[in-house]
């Protein structure tokens, strides 16, 4: 894992630290795909955060909203120094992301299943407004047990919403254990495919593949795109990878900040 | 509490062939002892809250009584047409184990928040709603749940509340219970709002000033015979819930005020979340004192209407 991962990590365990809790393997999981967004894909500006040109992500996985927060401090949308206040009483970085509180955040979400219909309407929108903006919207695994996302999913290929990148975060897990066992999601890419998205697979770790991925977005010139990004839950943090006890922790003690710490030396 | 509940579920399961055990995406290793012994009966079935709960009424439909548990605020806002329908009109005897009732989930911002869930499960036609003080009153009511012949919807706090209710009062469900003698006032409470009563009734004490708690556990069907006994024998009257102020228990008994005795309502005040989204973060206590549901806020209101009495 190169320095910058490292450095973005960083910034959620200082998050962690600021609130004594946090969603940590869901957030260290999304690192790369954060990273490679915004360092290589989406248009924004940090001190315009509104700025109507620019390409819209929502985290409809919001528990995972460290890893949104680390990027966007990181990209300036606010002083990193804004991670040690996360979950605290007057804190804007609580522990989902509210739209109007956070810059940058583009939605609020938390419930899990809202982030894809949202996007939809997002991207019908620069579609009749004829905006070339794009809309990426970041959803976790077990997130897409919700029908929700699936009665989006055929709504956005109704409208061949080319303008529209949806992700998911396939790290295996959700809150209870492996999806696998809970419910599981294959043929995953078969089932996006059948929903009407052209689907790529990619290592969610993997910066050059990422890189080489956001490239070539979007896939088709009829369909809305699906990019599966195989990762892993808690990456990074060789204790906590793939563990499903490590989806979220309350009561982080300073022993835990620092071992948290040690792994990203 | 949730443990609590949750133990008794898989007692019920083991004495009971009819309960079956139904979680969305809860915690790894819940009721893993049951899972293991009855893994027939239990079931993890993901992330999708209305689908959980459409199954539940057709399990019931054969003859089952599911328990249901997950996030207070998913199971009410985003499955209400599957409990209205599927549970309410068809009238089964499904139990809703809601866990993190009021602001529990503070730190995670209103999207966690089950602030509104009283007011609209109340409104639907058949549903039962109780809100236990404490661990101990869970497990008299979970006992009475077995044979209760309509749905319920059971509202858990944060877990480790003080326990403040008492074997000797017992537990039916529609029943509420005097913790507390009244003087000239009476705290109606539900939920862990009974704890915060009965600190500000030590408090008013010190002043002189005699109050009670009636502890309204089930919210629906509400105790009119407790209250056509109690509200007339007091001058002021409190009702305090972590609930906003709409719709939940306060609304409930203006409403049996209005239906069957106006002249009691002028003595009512209400205390209970104001009317907008939670703004802040923090923890549910910081929360709660924001918005003035606090001992010395009880005391102030119980002294303000007893002057006015
Ligand atoms: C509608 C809804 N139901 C339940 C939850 C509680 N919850 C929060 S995270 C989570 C598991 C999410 O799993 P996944 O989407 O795979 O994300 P991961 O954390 O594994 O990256 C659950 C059940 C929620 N936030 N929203």
């Amino acid at each position: 894992m190169d320095q910058r991962s490292k450095q973005l990590r960083k910034l959620i365990v200082r998050g962690l630290e600021g609130g004594g809790r946090g969603h940590i393997g869901s957030s260290m999981s999304l690192v790369e795909i954060m990273r490679v967004l915004f360092d290589s894909y989406l248009r924004f500006r940090p001190s315009d955060a509104t700025w109507p040109d620019r390409d819209r992500l929502i985290l409809s996985k919001g528990h995972g909203c460290l890893a949104l927060y680390a990027i966007l401090a990181d990209k300036g949308f606010f002083d990193p120094e804004e991670l040690d206040s996360f979950c605290k009483f007057n804190a804007r970085l609580g522990g989902h992301p509210e739209l109007g509180k956070v810059p940058g955040v583009e939605a609020s979400t938390g419930a899990l299943g809202h982030g894809l219909p949202m996007a939809v309407g997002m991207a019908l929108a620069a579609k009749i407004k004829k905006q070339s903006h794009r809309i990426v919207v970041i959803m976790g695994d077990g997130e897409i047990n919700e029908g929700t996302v699936w009665e989006a999913a055929m709504s956005a290929s109704k409208h061949q919403l080319t303008n529209l990148i949806a992700m998911v975060d396939y790290n295996k897990l959700q809150s209870y254990g492996a999806t696998k066992e809970v419910l599981d999601l294959e043929p995953l890419a078969d089932k996006w495919r059948a929903f009407g998205f052209e689907v790529v697979e990619v290592d969610g770790h993997d910066m050059s593949a990422l890189e080489n991925l956001v490239a070539r977005l979007p896939l088709n010139a009829q369909k809305p795109t699906a990019v599966i990004c195989h990762t892993i839950k808690g990456k990074g943090i060789p204790f906590a990878e793939g563990k499903a006890e490590w989806h979220h922790k309350s009561g982080l003690s300073s022993d835990d900040i620092s071992a948290l710490y040690e792994c990203l030396l | 509490m949730r443990k609590t509940a949750l133990n008794c579920v898989y007692d019920l399961a083991k004495q009971d062939e009819r309960i079956v055990f139904i979680g969305s995406d809860l915690g790894p290793g819940v009721l893993g002892a049951m899972k293991s012994e009855i893994p027939e009966r239990f079931f993890m079935e993901g992330i999708s809250e209305q689908h959980v709960i459409g199954m539940s009424a057709g399990l019931a439909m054969e003859g089952f009584i599911p328990y249901v548990n997950t996030i207070a605020t998913f199971l009410t806002r985003r499955c209400y047409e599957q409990i209205a329908l599927d549970l309410c009109l068809q009238d089964l005897p499904v139990r809703l184990i809601a866990s993190g009732g009021g602001v529990v989930y503070a730190p995670l911002g209103p999207t966690h928040l089950a602030v509104e869930d009283i007011a609209i499960m109340r409104a639907l036609p058949n549903m039962t709603v109780v809100a236990p003080c404490d661990a101990d009153e869970m497990s008299r009511l979970m006992a009475q749940t077995l044979d209760w012949p309509h749905p319920i919807y059971i509202r858990l706090g944060k877990g480790g509340d003080a326990i403040v209710s008492r074997e000797e009062h017992g537990f039916e469900i529609g029943k509420a219970i005097l913790l507390q003698e009244p003087g000239a006032g009476l705290f109606v409470t539900t939920g862990v709002m009974t704890q915060l009563a009965l600190q500000a009734v030590d408090l008013l004490k010190e002043e002189g000033l005699t109050c009670g708690v009636l502890h309204i556990h089930t919210v629906k069907p509400l105790d009119h015979v407790a209250l056509s006994h109690w509200l007339p024998k007091v001058k002021g009257v409190v009702t305090v819930e972590e609930h906003t102020r709409i719709g939940g228990l306060g609304s409930a008994i203006l409403e049996f005020c209005n239906d069957q005795m106006p002249g009691q309502a002028a003595k009512i005040a209400r205390i209970g979340i104001p009317d907008h989204f939670a703004e802040q973060y923090g923890s549910q206590n910081s929360l709660l004192a924001h918005w003035g549901i606090t001992v010395e806020t009880l005391c102030n209101v119980m002294r303000k209407q007893l002057q006015n009495a």
